[in-house]
């Protein structure tokens, strides 16, 4: 029976990084709970064993109902009727399914139901759940939603809608509008407060992903008279409240599976959550930030499944005689797409860490004040994760994308026609590099940490790290690399005009990312290459490959944007005026 | 009303897997090389029954296996998708036996159980084939039995009304409480394992296993409830020595063969219409069809 957790090596390697040991007890309160709850873990080993318990039950529900009705779904889709959405019967039977096996508000505290878990293990299951069904990714990762509302809404709020998380109930996070896609300050839901101290909401928003949840966090005008992003405030409206109906659900190219609604706010009751004003300029960007995390997971599954796909084809189709993977043409593009997906992968779960720590001492401070030493920590942590969500969230999903059209380029015609996985799988990429933020909107959050050194902060950090000897050329390649990305970087600084600096910044940001994927590869192969467990051993000989081919890439890619960086001054961009 | 359920579960070597190694050269399974797995339709019968229990609160539901004291994995398995709580019926004494003594031995710890509504179990175990134990118990313990179960419609007035599926369709029947049912592969899936199910009663160890504990996990074992699952002897189901193990099996195997399927010659048949009622009385006559 396939496991998509078990039959992954590269999920148990970068679950078991030594920064878990801090994750898990600062998450833990250094295991408080043991004494409340029997399924709470009683130390560092037993919540690593839970973890990995647990995601071999999202790795075989994956391996088999999610992965087998992927087809289903894609050609069924969802309905609309009467202002209601029903889920194509697969989507239903994967619901259920998750509800039945308590994979629903994962990272949730005990008190309310949930397991508690820090953000890498639970974005672990979203990059397995991604690879057996992208779409479905999408409805089971909206319980990302919950995060928010509990780090934002009052305990009242918690206690009641975070425990129907935990139960199974869906979320959404309504926040597009027809004028209001990337620019969200635009955002006219306009919401009146009542005598009581409700509120009701009138407008439209749109492109909602699965808009008929039960529980909604909603970006609305309480501000009567504002036109930025000042005068939004975040609510939550209970489906079982009623006064929003699905107008109807957008026919997409890809992710089919996942409702894409119009909704219609008919006076509809809503709740505050949290303080007025504060609901784009704090609340939505802590919810994006999740929720591009959550992306750039997804991405990555896609392109687990890509690969997959294409190296099993590659293996099976003889043309000339033999197998085409004995074809170096072919070979090249299975192990770009590979290094591409481990790169990902790296960058993924480094990010994940960065957020599970300083999510940590955020939750910690909201039970005690926390010690100089801490505040100095999560001040970094916080800090870094801001650095690598948009770089995660902006390259991985360009990655997954070329993995999709590698992978139909594998298949040939077979790959046009609509016999294979690797069609839906192409469709189903294409959308990571657009929602949740366009790259190019990641490029912009990014460019700001190039500017100011986060990225060559953490490359210095790497360079530090132990390397084997088997990668020291690959880590003298990369130290080639990083100061060609520190030469670029200075030569736009040196311009100083910010019109240069934008349109320099997406070939700065790849650079960054050049480089941090490419010691991620290595550090992370080097540090697991010995490893007893034979398991991450297997695995980190995987990465170890990949590193080498990546940092290949890699290098060509960094000499390419480089070259650009120097021969396009700040006068020859009249040439791009069309 | 709140029943009390019992699976009948039992650990078998994976067969649906089956590599080069599965046999020994003596032709006996080589357990080593085939992982020991929850029989699937053993999975079937917990799905009704887990299923029985959502519509009954209150109801418990019992796993209950027979085999050597790693069969405690089946138990906790059971224990992980929503089963109670569950015994190992364990005993050097038991080994050996055939369907015959192990229906004795089960139908007597599902005595020493006592108490029940309704027995539940798999048609028939992947490493045996016969189909023979879940009858074999409902004779033993003098209760009807429904067999070739698809789905359980209904559990009402003392009464259970079951859909069976058999070879030329399905069949919908009454049976009075107590009752066996066996169930088949065609029923619904049992559902996953659940994460906090899986957290919580992943210590849940026999006494057997209790030894091999560290001192903290033994600390926890007693700490925490539900965590000690009960192992029982021939003795305590107070089954006679007669009747169970080697002694008890009037089934002796003679000689096992590891037979190879191979192609042989072929034969052409036209598409005329002597042809074809010449191949189906030859199917007919050798037992293919009919």
């Amino acid at each position: 029976m396939a496991n998509f957790y078990n039959d992954n090596p590269a999920l148990k390697l970068h679950l078991q990084h030594p920064l878990m040991n801090k994750i898990v007890s600062l998450k833990e309160r250094d295991f408080a709970d043991a004494e409340k709850f029997d399924y709470a873990p009683v130390n560092f080993a037993d919540a690593m064993d839970n973890y990995e318990r647990v995601l071999e039950i999202v790795g075989e529900l994956c391996g088999t109902t999610i992965a087998d009705n992927a087809e289903g779904v894609d050609h069924e889709g969802p309905k609309v009727e009467n202002g209601r959405v029903t889920y194509a019967c697969g989507t239903q039977q994967n619901l259920d399914a998750c509800r039945k096996a308590g994979l629903m508000g994962m990272s949730m505290p005990r008190r309310f139901g949930g397991l508690n878990f820090p953000i890498t293990p639970y974005i672990m299951a979203a990059d397995i759940v991604s690879r057996a069904d992208t779409g479905f990714e999408n409805l089971w990762g909206l319980q990302d939603c919950a995060e928010t509302l509990y780090e934002f809404g009052s305990e009242d709020q918690r206690e009641r809608f975070i425990p129907r998380v935990c139960q199974g109930e869906t979320m959404s996070m309504d926040l597009t509008e027809p004028d209001a896609g990337s620019d969200l300050q635009s955002v006219m839901l306009k919401a009146t407060e009542q005598p009581d101290g409700t509120w009701r909401l009138n407008g439209v928003k749109r492109f909602i992903t699965n808009g008929d949840a039960d529980i909604h966090l909603v970006l609305a005008r309480s501000e009567d008279g504002t036109k930025d992003g000042r005068g939004l405030s975040m609510f939550i409206y209970d489906k079982r409240q009623g006064g929003v109906d699905v107008r109807r659900i957008e026919n997409k190219m890809g992710i089919k599976g996942s409702p894409t609604c119009e909704l219609v706010y008919k006076n509809a009751k809503a709740e505050l959550c949290g303080s007025r004003r504060l609901g784009l300029i704090k609340y939505v960007m802590a919810l994006m930030n999740g929720a591009r995390l959550g992306i750039a997971a997804q991405s990555v599954g896609v392109s687990e499944i890509a690969f997959r796909e294409a190296d099993a084809y590659a293996r099976d189709r003889k043309q000339f005689g033999k197998a085409i993977i004995e074809f170096p043409a072919v070979r090249e593009i299975l192990s770009n797409m590979k290094a591409k997906l481990d790169a990902s992968r790296c960058l993924l779960y480094e990010t994940a860490r960065y957020v599970d720590l300083y999510k940590a001492y955020e939750d910690i401070a909201r039970e005690r004040s926390l010690t100089a030493d801490e505040r100095k920590e999560m001040k970094l942590y916080n800090k870094l994760a801001d650095a690598c969500t948009p770089l995660a969230k902006g390259l991985t999903s360009e990655y997954c994308n070329q993995n999709a059209y590698d992978c139909i380029q594998i298949h040939g015609g077979s790959g046009f026609m609509k016999d294979y996985a690797c069609e839906r799988v192409y469709r189903d990429a294409r959308i990571t590099s657009i929602y949740e933020g366009t790259t190019q909107l990641q490029v912009v959050a990014a460019i700001r940490h190039v500017m100011t050194g986060t990225y060559a902060q953490l490359v210095e950090g790497y360079q530090q790290l132990p390397v084997a000897p088997a990668l020291e050329a690959q880590k003298a390649q990369l130290d080639e690399m990083f100061a060609k990305y520190q030469q670029a970087v200075e030569a736009v600084k040196a311009v100083n005009e910010p019109e240069y600096t934008d349109f320099m910044a997406r070939h700065l940001v790849e650079m960054a990312g050049d480089c941090v994927m490419g010691y991620l590869l290595v550090t992370d192969a080097s540090r697991n290459l010995d490893s007893e467990d034979a398991t991450v051993k297997a695995a980190a000989e995987e990465l170890l490959r990949s590193a080498k081919v990546y940092v290949n890439l890699g290098q060509a890619n960094v000499a390419r944007n480089a070259a650009f960086v120097a021969s396009v001054a700040p006068a020859d961009m009249t040439s791009y005026n069309v | 009303m709140s029943l009390n359920i019992i699976v009948l579960a039992k650990q078998v070597p994976d067969t649906r897997n089956v590599g080069k190694d599965a046999m020994k050269e003596d032709g006996t399974i080589n357990r080593a090389a085939l992982p020991a797995i929850f029989n699937p339709e053993d999975l079937n019968a917990l799905e009704q029954a887990l299923r029985l229990k959502d519509a009954n609160p209150g109801s418990t539901v019992t796993m209950l296996t027979m085999g050597l004291p790693r069969a405690a994995e089946v138990v906790r398995e059971g224990i992980f998708r929503g089963a109670d709580t569950g015994i190992v019926l364990t005993d050097r004494a038991l080994g050996g036996a055939d369907t015959l003594a192990t229906s004795y031995s089960l139908a007597q710890a599902v005595k020493k159980i006592g108490n029940y509504d309704i027995v539940l179990c798999g048609r028939q175990a992947i490493d045996g084939d016969t189909a023979q134990v879940g009858p074999q118990i409902a004779e033993k313990l003098g209760i009807p039995q429904v067999t070739y179960a698809e789905e359980i419609l209904d559990l009402k007035d003392g009464k259970v009304t079951v859909k069976r599926r058999l070879e030329s369709g399905v069949e919908t029947v009454k049976a009075p409480l107590p009752c066996v049912v066996t169930v088949n592969g065609s029923a619904a899936e049992c559902r996953p394992r659940n994460a906090k199910r899986v957290m919580q009663y992943k210590y849940a160890v026999s006494p057997s296993e209790m030894a091999k504990l560290s001192d903290e996990q033994k600390a926890l074992v007693e700490k925490r409830p539900g965590l000690k699952l009960q192992e029982w002897s021939a003795a305590f189901v107070e089954a006679d020595p007669q009747q169970i193990g080697m002694a008890g099996s009037p089934t002796k195997v003679k000689a096992i063969e590891n037979v190879v399927f191979t192609a042989k010659e072929c034969l052409s048949i036209g598409n005329e219409d002597d042809q074809i009622e010449c191949l189906i009385k030859d199917l007919i006559a050798n037992h293919t069809i009919g």
